[in-house]
C-alpha cells in the first residue's frame, strides 16, 4: 500500500496552480486534505502523473459569510466550516451535515470544497449544496464559472470539473425567512459513509404553512437526489403536513443499489423514515426561525 | 508471600512506554534495511502458466526477485503442519511461494526485494503473472456438495472428519437420549467469517551476521521460540546460532501464533543470501487476504429434554469452514466440539464435525478460538428449550448446571491439549445469581413495558460459557537478583500488549518480597530464554506466571540459605520484606538481597566494592568445603517450569440489553454485564481490561464484523472502511463482577482471562434481540439491514398464516 510515482508540485499562488493544472492537464489530481485521495493512491486505486498540492495557497483558506450565502474556499477545513457559529447562524445546514462527516481527526484536515468534487453519492456535503442549490466555482488561467448544483455532481466520483480546473471555492446561499434544515442519516458505525441519509429543508409563509419542501437523499442513486415534496406535503402548516406522502413521494425517486452493508429495498425504507424525520426536523427549525 | 502486590491493580507499568511513542514495533526496527513486498494471487483457484519479471529488471533500486523455483530444497517444501491429528486425514499446507497452484487471493508467488517498500511494490506491479483460472470452491456447504476440488487430492473437500460420544448416565447413545426424551427441537445455527484483525500486522526484520555465521530475526509473533526452532530448520542453520526476538507487538488475538509464516522463513532466508538487512512489514489489505480467518461455522443441532428444561441428548453435527491450508491443524473445530458443553451437565453427546478446505484465507484461531461458535450453539439451543417450555431463559440453564460439588467434574471428551475433559473448580449457581443481581434479570419484564409504552422496543439476552485457559505443555521462568539488588525475569512466551511486563513482575515481587520497581521483565526473546511454547489459549498467566512463581521460589530458597550463613540464622528464621532478608524477631539482624547476590557469586576478581566483598581473601573461608559447593551453582539466579496436568476451566456469564429501532432497524447495546471468574486475580485491573477488550471483539462478531466473499472467492471488504470493526462509540460500557474459585491445579491458584471476553457476546446479543423482536436469530452477525428483512419475514409469515 504504497503510491506509484508521481511527480508533486507545490505551486505558491493561485495563479500558479492554475498554469501547473493547465501544463499536467489530464495527468493532474489536485491534492486539498487527502482524505480520499491519499487512501486511493495507496491502495494504487489512482495513479496520477502529477500532484498538485494546494496547501499553501492559504489564499483559498477562506470562510465568508457574503450578503446571498456562504462562500467556502478550497483550502478550508471541515472543522474549521463545522466551528464557526457565523456560519451555523447564516446556514444552519452546513454544521448539521459536517457534524456527520466522519471523524474528528479527519475533518481536521478533509476541505468541503474537496468533498464536493471528490462527487461520492454516499457524503453528506453534496448532498447539502444540492438541497440549498448552491455551486461550485471553477477556474482556469483567465476563467472562472460557477456550476450549480444541478449541474455538478454527473456520476459516481464525477463532477463538472475538468482536468486542469481547480475548484477554488463554493457557495452555500442562505435561508430564506422563516426556513428551517436537518440533517438525518442512517451508518453503521458513527462515522461511516451512511446508509441512507436525507438532508431538509422547509420554508414556511407568514401564515405559517408550507410553501418549500424539498430533500436531498445520500446512497441511494450516482449522484444526491434531489426531491421537491412542496406539493405532496400539501400547502398545510407543518402539524397537519401530510409527511408520510412526502415520504413516499421520496422513495419513489430513489433508485438505491444493494452492497455488502444494506440491502436496495431497506435503503429505500431508510430513505423514507428520515425523509419524514428530516422534514419534521427541518419544519421545526423554520416554526423557531 | 510476604507482599500484598499480587491481587492488586497496579497499573500497568508498559503503559507510559507505549502510550508516548516509545514502544519499539516491528517496523519501528531496521530504518536502514531493504524492504520484501509480494506478488499475490488475485485469484482464488488458479495454475502459474507462467511469471515474467522482466519489465521489473529495471526498476531503479531493484535486488532481487524469487519464484518457488528460486528455493532451495528444505525451502521449497509445504511449510509445518504444526499440529497433526488422527483425524486430519487431510491436512495440506502451502509453498513460502506458490508452487503451481494457487488457492486463495492473496497466496504469495513471486517474493520482491528493493531499496525500499514503493520501489518494491513498484516492481511487483511490474510483474506479470499468467494464469489459468480454475474454478473456485467458495462457501463451506457449497464446497461439502461440490465436485470442484480445492486440492486435487482431497475428495469431497473434507480435510478432516471427527466424532466425539459421551453416553448417558443409563447407557444410552444421544441420539437413543433424544428420540426418547419428552421434548425434542431440531434447528440449524450460522456464525460468519471475522479474524483476529491485530492493529499491527505481521512483520519480519533479519539480520544475518556474516562474520559470526549467525542470525538474528524480529518478527511479531506470539510464539519467538517456535519461529526460531522453525527458521532453523528451514535454513538448515544451527538453533545456537539463530536469535529470535519479539520486540513491542501490537496484538496478536491468535493470528500471530501460526509460524512459520511464508514471510517468516523467506525474509531471513533472503537476508543471508544477499547478506543484507531486510524487512517485511504487512500492509492491512495483505493482512486482510493473506494472513488467517475464523468463525465460520454451520452447525445442524438436535436436542431431547424433560419438562424441566433438562437435556437429556444433544446432537451437534458442524460443518467447519478451515479455508485453502490447515497449517494449525483442526484446534478450532476441536474446541468447538469440546467447549459446547459449557458449565452443563448434558444426558448424552454427540458432535460430529467435518472441516472443509474453501478457496479462501486459511482458518486459524482468533481469540475465543472456536468458543464463540460453541457458546452461540449451546446457548441458542438453551433459549430454544425455554421458549418451547415457556420457561424463564435462566431458569434452564440453572437446571443443567454442574453443581459446586461436583468438581473435579469430567465431561468425558479429549481437549485440545489432547487430555481429559475435566473441569479443576467453578460454581456456577452462584455466577448466575451475581449475574442476574448485576443486570436486573427479574425487573426487566416492567422494564420492558414501560419501554413499550413509550414506542420502544427493547430486549434482555444472556450466554454462559467455560473456557479451557492454561493448555501445556509448559513454561518457563528465570529470575536472577544480580549484585546491584535488581530483579531480572525472564519467560521465553511473547507478550502482544497484555501487560505481562506488569503481573510477572508482581508475582515475582510478591514471592521475592522485593520492590516492584526493582524487578524487570523480559519476554520473547529467545537470547533470555529458549524454550517456551507461546501466548495463546489463555496461558500466559497461568503458564508463565507459575513458572516464574516456582522459580523466584528456588533463588529464595538459595537466598535465605546463604543469608544463614551470614547471619548465622537457620533459613527457617528468616523473612524478605522489602529487599532485605531479616531475622524474624531480631530487628536489626538483616542483610540485602543485592549482598546476598555478592556472597553467592565467589570472585577472584573485584571491579567495585560490592564485589571486593566475595573474593577469596574476603571474609573468613571455610577451608573444608568448596568455594561452590556440590550441586550448587554460582549467583542468585534460579530456573523453574511450570507443566500442568490438565488445563484450567475459566467461566463466566454475561447479560445485555438492547434496543432496535422499531422503524430503522439499528440494534444498540443499552447495557452489558458480565461475571468472570478466573481463580485468584492477580490483578483485577489488567482482567478487566481484557474483559472490556475481549466484549469489544464479541460486539464487532456479533453486529459488525464479516468477510464477505463472492462467488469468485475474492473478498468484498478488505479494507477498513468495509470490513466494520466497531469504534470505541460502538461499544457500550462494560459492567464487570469477579467470582473467584482458585485452581487446585496450580501453585497461584489462577487461570487465564485473555479470551473470556469475546466468548459469548454473538449468544448474549442474539438472545436479546430475539427477546426485543420475537425473532428468533438463528445467524450472526445481524446487520440493521438483515434484521429490517427478518421483520419483513415475520410480518409476511404471520399474515400469510392468519
Amino acid at each position: 500500500m504504497k503510491p506509484p510515482p508521481f511527480d508533486y508540485h507545490a505551486p505558491r499562488s493561485v495563479g500558479e496552480a492554475l498554469e501547473t493544472l493547465a501544463d499536467v492537464g489530464e495527468h493532474g489530481k489536485v491534492l486539498a486534505g487527502g482524505q480520499s485521495l491519499i487512501p486511493m493512491l495507496n491502495m494504487r486505486l489512482a495513479a496520477p502523473g502529477h500532484l498538485v498540492d494546494i496547501n499553501r495557497l492559504t489564499e483559498l483558506a477562506t470562510l465568508d459569510v457574503e450578503p446571498g450565502g456562504v462562500r467556502v474556499g478550497a483550502l478550508a477545513r471541515h472543522a474549521q466550516v463545522e466551528r464557526s457559529e457565523e456560519v451555523a447562524a447564516a446556514q444552519p445546514l452546513l454544521r448539521q451535515a459536517l457534524r456527520l462527516v466522519a471523524h474528528p481527526v479527519i475533518r481536521n484536515r478533509g476541505t468541503v470544497v474537496g468533498s464536493l468534487v471528490h462527487a461520492d453519492p454516499a457524503a453528506e456535503l453534496p448532498a447539502v449544496l444540492a438541497v440549498l442549490g448552491g455551486s461550485v466555482r471553477l477556474a482556469r488561467p483567465g476563467t472562472v464559472r460557477d456550476v450549480p448544483a444541478a449541474g455538478f455532481f454527473t456520476g459516481i466520483l464525477e463532477s463538472a470539473a475538468e482536468p486542469g480546473e481547480l475548484a477554488v471555492s463554493a457557495f452555500f446561499p442562505l435561508l430564506p425567512p422563516r426556513s428551517g434544515t436537518a440533517f438525518r442519516e442512517v451508518a453503521r458505525r458513527h462515522g461511516d459513509y451512511a446508509l441512507a441519509g436525507v438532508a431538509a429543508l422547509v420554508g414556511l409563509d407568514d401564515d405559517l404553512r408550507i410553501t418549500t419542501a424539498r430533500v436531498a437523499c445520500v446512497s441511494v442513486g450516482p449522484a444526491p437526489v434531489l426531491v421537491d415534496v412542496t406539493e405532496a406535503c400539501g400547502h398545510r402548516p407543518p402539524a397537519s403536513a401530510d409527511w408520510a406522502s412526502a415520504a413516499r413521494a421520496v422513495q419513489e425517486r430513489t433508485a438505491p443499489e444493494a452492497d455488502i452493508h444494506a440491502t436496495a429495498d431497506y435503503r429505500r425504507h431508510l430513505t423514507g423514515v428520515l425523509a419524514q424525520q428530516a422534514l419534521r426536523d427541518a419544519a421545526r427549525e423554520a416554526l423557531d426561525a | 508471600m510476604t507482599t500484598k502486590l499480587f491481587g492488586e491493580p497496579v497499573r500497568r507499568r508498559e503503559d507510559p512506554r507505549l502510550l508516548t511513542g516509545q514502544g519499539r514495533y516491528l517496523d519501528d526496527l531496521g530504518g536502514d534495511a531493504l524492504a520484501a513486498a509480494f506478488v499475490r494471487s488475485p485469484h482464488a483457484h488458479a495454475r502459474i502458466r507462467d511469471i515474467d519479471v522482466s519489465a521489473a529488471i529495471d526498476v531503479d533500486g531493484l535486488v532481487a526477485i524469487y519464484t518457488w523455483e528460486d528455493l532451495p530444497a528444505l525451502l521449497a517444501q509445504p511449510l509445518p503442519l504444526l499440529i497433526p491429528h488422527p483425524a486430519l486425514t487431510h491436512g495440506r499446507t502451502a509453498h513460502p511461494l506458490a508452487r503451481d497452484v494457487v488457492r486463495h487471493v492473496g497466496e504469495p508467488v513471486v517474493m520482491v526485494v528493493a531499496r525500499d517498500r514503493y520501489l518494491a511494490e513498484d516492481a511487483c506491479a511490474l510483474i506479470r503473472v499468467d494464469y489459468e483460472i480454475l474454478k473456485p470452491v467458495v462457501g463451506v456447504e457449497e464446497a461439502a456438495q461440490s465436485a470442484q476440488l480445492v486440492h486435487d487430492d482431497v475428495p469431497g473437500n473434507v480435510g478432516a472428519h471427527l466424532v466425539q460420544e459421551v453416553p448417558s448416565a443409563a447407557g444410552l447413545g444421544a441420539r437413543e437420549a433424544i428420540d426418547a426424551a419428552p421434548h425434542t427441537l431440531a434447528f440449524r445455527l450460522d456464525i460468519e467469517r471475522s479474524a483476529s484483525m491485530p492493529l499491527e500486522g505481521r512483520g519480519v526484520y533479519a539480520r544475518w551476521d556474516a562474520d559470526d555465521r549467525s542470525l538474528r530475526v524480529y518478527t511479531s509473533t506470539q510464539t519467538s521460540t517456535s519461529v526460531r526452532m522453525a527458521i532453523a530448520a528451514k535454513l538448515g542453520l544451527p538453533l545456537p546460532k539463530v536469535e529470535v526476538i519479539a520486540p513491542d507487538v501490537g496484538g496478536g488475538f491468535g493470528v500471530k501464533i501460526v509460524h512459520p509464516w511464508p514471510e517468516e522463513v523467506l525474509v531471513p532466508w533472503a537476508a543471508i543470501l544477499l547478506g543484507r538487512e531486510i524487512k517485511w512489514a504487512e500492509d492491512r489489505r495483505e493482512h486482510f487476504v493473506s494472513s488467517a480467518h475464523e468463525r465460520a461455522q454451520v452447525q445442524s443441532v438436535r436436542v431431547g429434554f424433560d419438562d424441566d428444561g433438562r437435556v437429556l441428548g444433544l446432537e451437534v453435527n458442524i460443518l467447519h469452514d478451515h479455508g485453502a491450508y490447515t497449517p494449525y491443524g483442526i484446534i478450532v473445530p476441536i474446541i468447538t466440539s469440546t467447549q459446547l458443553l459449557g458449565p452443563y451437565k448434558i444426558g448424552a453427546y454427540r458432535v460430529e464435525f467435518s472441516s472443509i478446505y474453501t478457496n479462501t484465507v486459511q482458518v486459524t484461531p482468533y481469540r475465543g478460538a472456536g468458543r464463540p461458535q460453541a457458546v452461540f450453539c449451546m446457548e441458542r439451543t438453551m433459549d430454544h428449550i425455554a421458549a418451547h417450555l415457556g420457561a424463564d431463559r435462566t431458569a434452564v440453564r440453572e437446571v443443567n448446571f454442574i453443581r459446586p460439588d461436583e468438581f473435579p467434574y469430567d465431561q468425558g471428551l479429549i481437549f485440545q491439549d489432547g487430555r481429559p475433559l475435566i473441569y479443576d473448580s467453578g460454581d456456577y449457581p452462584e455466577s448466575l445469581r451475581m449475574l442476574k443481581e448485576l443486570i436486573g434479570w427479574d425487573s426487566f419484564p416492567e422494564a420492558k413495558a414501560r419501554a413499550a409504552a413509550e414506542g420502544r422496543r427493547i430486549g434482555i439476552g444472556i450466554g454462559c460459557y467455560v473456557e479451557g485457559t492454561g493448555v501445556g505443555p509448559y513454561e518457563g521462568g528465570h529470575v536472577q537478583i544480580t549484585s546491584d539488588g535488581r530483579v531480572h525475569v525472564s519467560t521465553g512466551l511473547t507478550s502482544q500488549g497484555q501487560g505481562h511486563e506488569t503481573v510477572f513482575a508482581q508475582i515475582a515481587a510478591a514471592e521475592l518480597g522485593v520492590p516492584l520497581e526493582r524487578v524487570s521483565v523480559v519476554t520473547g526473546d529467545t537470547r533470555r530464554f529458549g524454550y517456551a511454547v507461546g501466548t495463546f489459549a489463555s496461558r500466559a498467566a497461568v503458564m508463565s506466571g507459575n513458572a516464574i512463581a516456582l522459580a523466584c521460589r528456588k533463588v529464595k530458597e538459595k537466598a535465605l540459605r546463604i543469608a544463614a550463613d551470614a547471619l548465622e540464622a537457620a533459613p527457617g528464621d528468616l523473612e524478605i520484606v522489602d529487599g532485605e532478608v531479616r531475622v524474624l524477631g531480631a530487628p536489626g539482624a538483616s542483610i540485602p538481597l543485592a549482598t546476598v547476590a555478592v556472597l553467592s557469586n565467589p570472585l577472584r576478581y573485584a571491579f567495585d566494592e560490592e564485589a571486593a566483598r566475595a573474593t577469596q581473601f574476603a571474609g573468613t573461608p571455610a577451608f573444608d568445603r568448596p568455594p561452590v559447593e556440590e550441586g550448587q551453582e554460582p549467583g542468585l539466579e534460579g530456573r523453574d517450569y511450570y507443566s500442568p496436568l490438565r488445563s484450567t476451566f475459566a467461566s463466566g456469564m454475561h447479560a445485555a440489553i438492547v434496543e432496535t429501532d422499531p422503524l430503522t432497524a439499528e440494534i444498540r447495546i443499552l447495557r452489558y454485564a458480565v461475571v468472570h471468574d478466573c481463580g485468584n486475580l492477580i490483578n483485577p485491573m489488567i482482567v478487566e481490561g481484557q474483559i472490556h477488550g475481549g466484549v469489544a471483539q464479541g460486539v464487532g462478531g456479533a453486529l459488525y464484523e464479516r468477510m464477505v466473499y463472492d462467488e469468485h472467492g475474492q473478498l468484498l471488504n478488505a479494507s477498513f472502511m468495509d470490513f466494520l470493526m466497531p469504534y470505541a462509540t460502538e461499544i457500550p460500557l462494560v459492567e464487570t463482577a469477579h467470582l473467584q474459585t482458585p485452581s487446585p491445579l496450580n501453585p497461584l491458584g489462577i487461570k487465564g482471562a485473555g479470551e473470556a471476553g469475546v466468548i459469548p457476546v454473538s449468544a448474549v446479543i442474539a438472545s436479546a434481540i430475539e427477546d426485543a423482536e420475537g425473532i428468533g436469530i438463528d445467524r450472526m452477525p445481524i446487520s440493521p439491514s438483515e434484521l429490517f428483512d427478518l421483520r419483513r419475514a415475520a410480518t409476511g409469515r404471520s399474515t400469510s398464516e392468519t
